[in-house]
């Protein structure tokens, strides 16, 4: 071996270049494996964004959309309700929507209420904990797990609390607020959820 | 040459401690070094030895691309057809990652028959290698089975016609035969059922056994070491000192690097069918599969894929009654003979030399005919029938079982050449 | 080296003959299409064609709306030209009608995402020129490629109406000219009765065009596939040198 290192060389590098080729052939050949296994066209066309008509959402009450295969509620909130998102502000742990702003609340909802119209409110219905979807407690009213409830949400999974905005309460499992998806008002009736006016 | 040095693990470094840790628990090294390192084989392998390797890389292909293709298939009849589109369409990549699967069932019946030509070429078949034959075999009866099951998934019309003809075979034993068809489809036609139960023995039973065989294959290649192209055993010269065969070399590298090389040749013609002509001109992708299953109307022309219609063809060309049995139970019998009598070769073939090289002019004529005799099978396989054709078809069967029933008779009388002591270039 | 040669010369030569598995009515010419699916605006008149002509009966239902942009058109103008029976633009080519009604109505109209792929392109394209009136049949229609036919020539408003006049070639005796097998020689040929909106060479056009689309209908990733197996095929070369290379490399120590 030592006597002929100049063969040895060459060897070294051809096995260096067929290594690197091959490494990259590789790879090149992964990538479209891995990539099949992303939403299919099929899976975009069902998560294209979806219309909800609110004219029959009375004030306090909430409605659910399917989009993207999740629940989005929709709560049209009452002057009461918002002055309770208000009182909130001291038991959130984001009040003011800082945390991932990118993923979790789209610019025209960084505001008090996390809305484009302050008396509707439109969220991800999935917690940001682990997944599971919250169980409405709308009404302000004393709850087992706070007696100085404003109303909200109440995870059932592992009890993350969120108020009338989609915040999360402090000290509680789930890390971030509820998410806002991309959305826009088409009339003053009209909803459309899964794309905003910028797109 | 580090690799035929004796060196236990030693030396610093994280990585040669990992090793140390691991080969002191599990026989790393040693596998290693009995499979590959210190597996000798003959230095004198030509281009027919690349197709077991060949054949196992495709395997891995075929194994990797479907359980993608797993990941989108619906073996549903309602939804089956459409669910083979959808992964053509919808799913990224997924028109790649199929028609790797749909060409990979087709090289791998290539390569399977270039490594058994190989075999009988250079009578690889030979003591002491009959079983490492025999699990061979299996494996072919395996790749039949698993290209027949998987043929019927995309549920087009060739598929369902190609299945209710083949299940149809069956029906054809005495007595228990209609039992039995309806037994394998699960119903009185190909259905749903049928397509279910064919999915799972597609996707995990035979692959199962497979991968079994394989690996008993390989064990039983190792124990025996490899034939070569002369037919010698080069153990039966080692040299004195090391107890390394002299004309043997390790597996790796030499013959990984050579396996590379044909592996990149192979692939280099894969990717010109994949990319550029996937259905291969109706070999591959037959053009009637791309009509949905319709249980009502069979098309105009039914052919099975390539790789069958040699056995095929055999099938067809009983057209009369012997001795008062149908010419139906003769034409399903002799094509089930007809795969399985190749399971007989290392006691059919009594000739003194192995290698085609040493045979005398009667064996290689007969070879010679052999194949032709199976290409015009094979290509008959895929057209319609008529008189002249089963005539053709009539007289190539009877070669082909000629090949092996005269087998003991001409490989003892005729007239080889002595083989050579050591392998030639 | 040479034997091994032969012997693969063999394998490929046997399977050089295309089979017949196409061929149904094997004894019909067909003249090859000349479509090219890399035409953008070809397509897109295509796709007005097949939205106009054919979406009324037959069903697209592997297809995509959105699958139209491939082609060179927005989703604007997918949404404004093209999309007649859907509201969103994620939705498959289907029609209103359902399944049962049309085969009630007008006998089965079958999908046609993947009719190029069972029929050929050529087929497809000598179909849709193959058109006459023969009174004889139900619909008044007939076809050269598809005796017999179920469907009524949709575009018949651009063609025109032809008749088929067979000619019987005849010797020098005057007698009826046969071929080897005693059947009579003739050739067909079209002759137009009434004038379509079209002249011929634009009715070809038209059809060219359709059958340019519904051949890339039936495999909207060819062009995909051609261009990225190129790139494939050229680093695959450069593997198959490296590694070449490396085998003639290490096997300088074998003797």
């Amino acid at each position: 071996m030592s006597d002929k290192p100049e063969v040895n060389r060459a060897r070294r590098n051809i096995l260096i270049a067929t290594g690197c080729a091959g490494g990259v052939a590789t790879v090149a050949s992964a990538v479209p494996f891995a990539a099949s296994m992303l939403p299919s066209e099929r899976a975009k066309a069902i998560g294209a964004p979806v219309e909800a008509d609110i004219s029959y959402l009375a004030a306090g009450e909430m409605m659910r959309v399917e989009w993207r295969g999740q629940p989005v509620w929709i709560v049209h909130r009452t002057k009461e309700m918002l002055d309770g998102v208000k009182a909130d502000d001291v038991k959130v742990a984001d009040p003011k929507s800082e945390r991932k702003p990118d993923e979790l609340t789209p610019e025209y909802a960084r505001n008090e209420f996390r809305s484009i119209k302050p008396e509707y409110l439109v969220v991800v219905g999935i917690c940001s904990h682990l997944g599971c979807s919250p169980s409405d407690r709308l009404k302000a009213q004393p709850e087992p797990f706070d007696p100085d409830w404003k109303g909200g949400f109440y995870c059932p999974c592992h009890g993350s609390l969120f108020d009338l905005a989609g915040r999360v309460y402090k000290n509680k499992p789930a890390p971030d607020n509820l998410a806002v998806p991309p959305y826009t008002f088409l009339s003053d009736t009209k909803l459309l959820i899964g794309e905003d006016k910028k797109a | 040459m580090a690799a035929t040095e004796k060196q236990p693990v030693t030396g610093a470094g994280p990585f040669n401690g990992i090793l140390t840790w691991v080969d002191e628990r599990y026989p790393l090294m040693s596998t290693w070094k009995a499979h590959l390192a210190e597996y000798y084989a003959p230095k004198n392998f030509n281009f027919w030895y690349y197709f077991g390797s060949l054949a196992m890389l495709v395997l891995v292909l075929q194994i990797v691309t479907g359980i993608v293709l797993t990941m989108h298939y619906k073996p549903d009849a309602a939804q089956a057809f459409a669910s083979v589109e959808y992964i053509m369409r919808d799913v990224p990549w997924g028109w790649l990652i199929r028609y790797m699967h749909s060409t990979g069932a087709s090289a791998l019946f290539v390569c399977v028959y270039l490594h058994m030509f190989r075999a009988m070429l250079y009578g690889s078949y030979r003591k002491p290698r009959e079983l490492l034959w025999i699990f061979g075999m299996l494996i072919f009866l395996c790749l039949m089975a698993e290209g027949f099951f998987g043929y019927l998934l995309p549920w087009g019309q060739m598929s369902y016609w190609g299945a209710q003809v083949i299940v149809n075979l069956f029906a054809a034993i005495p007595i228990v035969g209609p039992d039995i068809a309806i037994w394998i489809r699960g119903d009185y036609v190909v259905s749903d059922a049928t397509l279910n139960r064919f999915f799972a023995f597609h996707v995990i039973a035979v692959p199962l056994v497979l991968l079994g065989l394989v690996a008993a294959h390989l064990l039983a290649l190792h124990e025996v070491g490899s034939n070569n192209p002369d037919g010698i055993e080069i153990k039966n010269l080692k040299d004195p000192k090391t107890g390394i065969p002299l004309d043997g070399i390790p597996f790796h590298p030499y013959y990984t690097v050579k396996d590379i090389f044909g592996a990149a040749v192979f692939m280099f013609v894969f990717a010109v069918i994949v990319f550029f002509a996937p259905e291969f001109g109706g070999y591959l992708l037959e053009y009637n599969n791309f009509i949905a299953a319709d249980p009502l109307r069979t098309p105009q022309h039914i052919a099975p894929v390539w790789y069958f219609t040699p056995y095929y063809s055999i099938l067809r060309s009983f057209t009369v009654n012997f001795f008062w049995i149908d010419a139906k139970i003769w034409g399903v019998a002799a094509m089930g003979v007809s795969t399985l009598i190749f399971f007989l070769l290392p006691w059919l073939d009594r000739s003194p030399a192995k290698s085609i090289r040493y045979r005398g002019p009667i064996y290689k004529t007969a070879l010679a005919v052999f194949v032709v005799c199976f290409l015009i099978l094979g290509y008959l396989g895929t057209l319609s029938v008529n008189e002249g054709r089963t005539i053709v078809a009539q007289i190539c069967t009877a070669l082909y079982f000629l090949f092996f029933l005269l087998m003991p008779w001409y490989t003892t009388i005729d007239k080889c050449m002595p083989e050579p002591e050591r392998v030639t270039k | 080296m040479m034997k091994r040669l032969l012997v693969l010369a063999c394998v490929v030569a046997g399977f050089a003959v295309p089979p017949s598995a196409q061929a149904t009515e094997a004894e019909i010419k067909l003249e090859a299409a000349p479509i090219d699916v890399r035409d953008a605006a070809s397509l897109q008149a295509g796709a007005r064609t097949f939205v106009n002509y054919c979406l009324n009966c037959h069903s697209a239902s592997l297809l995509r709306y959105n699958r139209l942009v491939d082609i060179g058109l927005t989703e604007q103008q997918i949404k404004d030209n093209l999309m007649f029976t859907a509201d969103k633009i994620g939705e498959m080519m289907n029609i209103a009608m359902t399944k049962k009604d049309a085969a009630e109505w007008f006998g089965p109209a079958p999908d046609l995402s993947l009719i190029a792929r069972s029929r050929g392109a050529d087929w497809l394209w000598s179909y849709f020129r193959g058109y006459y009136r023969d009174p004889a049949s139900a619909t008044g229609w007939n076809n050269t490629v598809f005796a017999g036919v179920g469907m009524p020539h949709v575009l018949w408003q651009l063609q025109g109406d032809r008749v088929l006049i067979e000619d019987v070639s005849r010797d020098v005796a005057g007698q009826a000219a046969k071929d080897r097998h005693g059947n009579v020689i003739k050739s067909v040929r079209f002759e137009t009765v009434r004038r379509g909106t079209l002249t011929s060479v634009e009715y070809d056009t038209v059809v060219r065009d359709l059958v340019n689309f519904m051949t890339w209908m039936a495999e909207p990733n060819q062009v995909l596939r051609k261009q990225a197996g190129i790139w494939v095929l050229f680093f695959l070369a450069v593997l198959v040198a490296l590694s070449y290379a490396l085998y003639k490399e290490f096997w300088k120590d074998v003797h």
